[in-house]
């Protein structure tokens, strides 16, 4: 675990950069993450990132099947917002741990 | 002290992520199709540029009319367990309808893990740019047609095509 400050905000990170504590997060740090992998984010991805942490607050496991049947993007789409990692990019930007799911 | 050099080379050593996998799958039964499946879309989520190559038996995987009905064998399956985990008796798995009932079961129980049924696995490996093939030695020895193919497979194609695509010196071919 390791102390970090983005946006301005000293966040606890692991050695991966996910966010230790998903309540640290704010928008401008969701901004910062996704700067950081190379990706603007626009009013989709942030109800992406929503949907992550509210089904993640609810204690449930996330894939992407899961979030291509949230009614909000489907996979394809999900795969467009987040290239080369729908669900490990997104749940980073999201605050949320790394995801424990292979599918 | 030489010891000690060498471990600090390796530790310097940039690292050098997987940029292609190639995977085989030649063998239809449930298992098998689904760690075909797992592994390819794993990649494919892992932003792995991903080309599936399926074969033989393995064409199962991705025929529309015993795709989505795949089965887990009963007899000589060792590692085969009744519910519980008592030992699976071979006498039983060869009764008439049990392989059918445990394949159900075991596709049941997948389900409930979020693991999608074969042909939505595919599409969502292609939605992530995965490429799905047929081999073609095995689609005319099946006697089968392209439109006989889930609509996923980008192409029937020889080996050695398949070989053309497995380039590249980050790549991996897997024969699962």
């Amino acid at each position: 675990m390791a102390v970090k400050t983005i946006a301005g905000v000293q966040v606890n990170v692991s050695d991966d950069g996910y966010l230790e504590d998903m309540n640290q997060w704010n928008k401008e740090i969701a901004k910062e993450i996704a700067k950081e992998i190379g990706i603007e984010l626009t009013d989709k991805h942030f109800e992406v990132l929503n949907y992550l942490r509210e089904k993640t607050s609810a204690g449930e496991a996330l894939t992407i099947r899961k979030v291509g049947k949230s009614g909000i993007v489907d996979i394809k789409e999900l795969y467009v917002l987040f290239p080369k990692g729908p669900l490990k990019f997104s749940s980073k930007i999201a605050g949320i741990p790394k995801p424990t799911s292979c599918v | 002290m030489e010891t000690k050099e060498i471990e600090t080379n390796s530790e310097k050593r940039e690292k050098k992520p997987l940029e292609k996998v190639c995977i085989i799958c030649a063998k239809g039964s449930l298992e098998d199709v689904y760690a075909t499946l797992v592994m390819a879309n794993g990649a494919v989520m892992e932003g792995i540029e991903t080309n599936v190559f399926f074969t033989f038996f393995g064409l199962d995987g991705i025929t529309k009319k015993s795709m989505n009905h795949l089965h887990t064998a009963t007899t000589g399956n060792p590692a085969m367990r009744m519910p519980g985990g008592l030992p699976f008796p071979t006498m039983l798995g060869g009764l008439p309808g049990v392989e059918t009932a445990v394949s159900s079961m075991m596709r049941k129980q997948m389900e409930e893990l979020d693991m999608p049924p074969v042909d939505e696995f595919l599409e969502m490996i292609t939605a992530g740019g995965g490429t799905i093939y047929a081999c073609k030695l095995a689609v005319d020895m099946f006697k089968l047609k392209k439109e006989d193919l889930s609509d996923e497979v980008d192409s029937i194609i020889t080996i050695g095509e398949f070989y053309e695509l497995c380039d590249g010196d980050r790549t991996q071919i897997i024969f699962t």
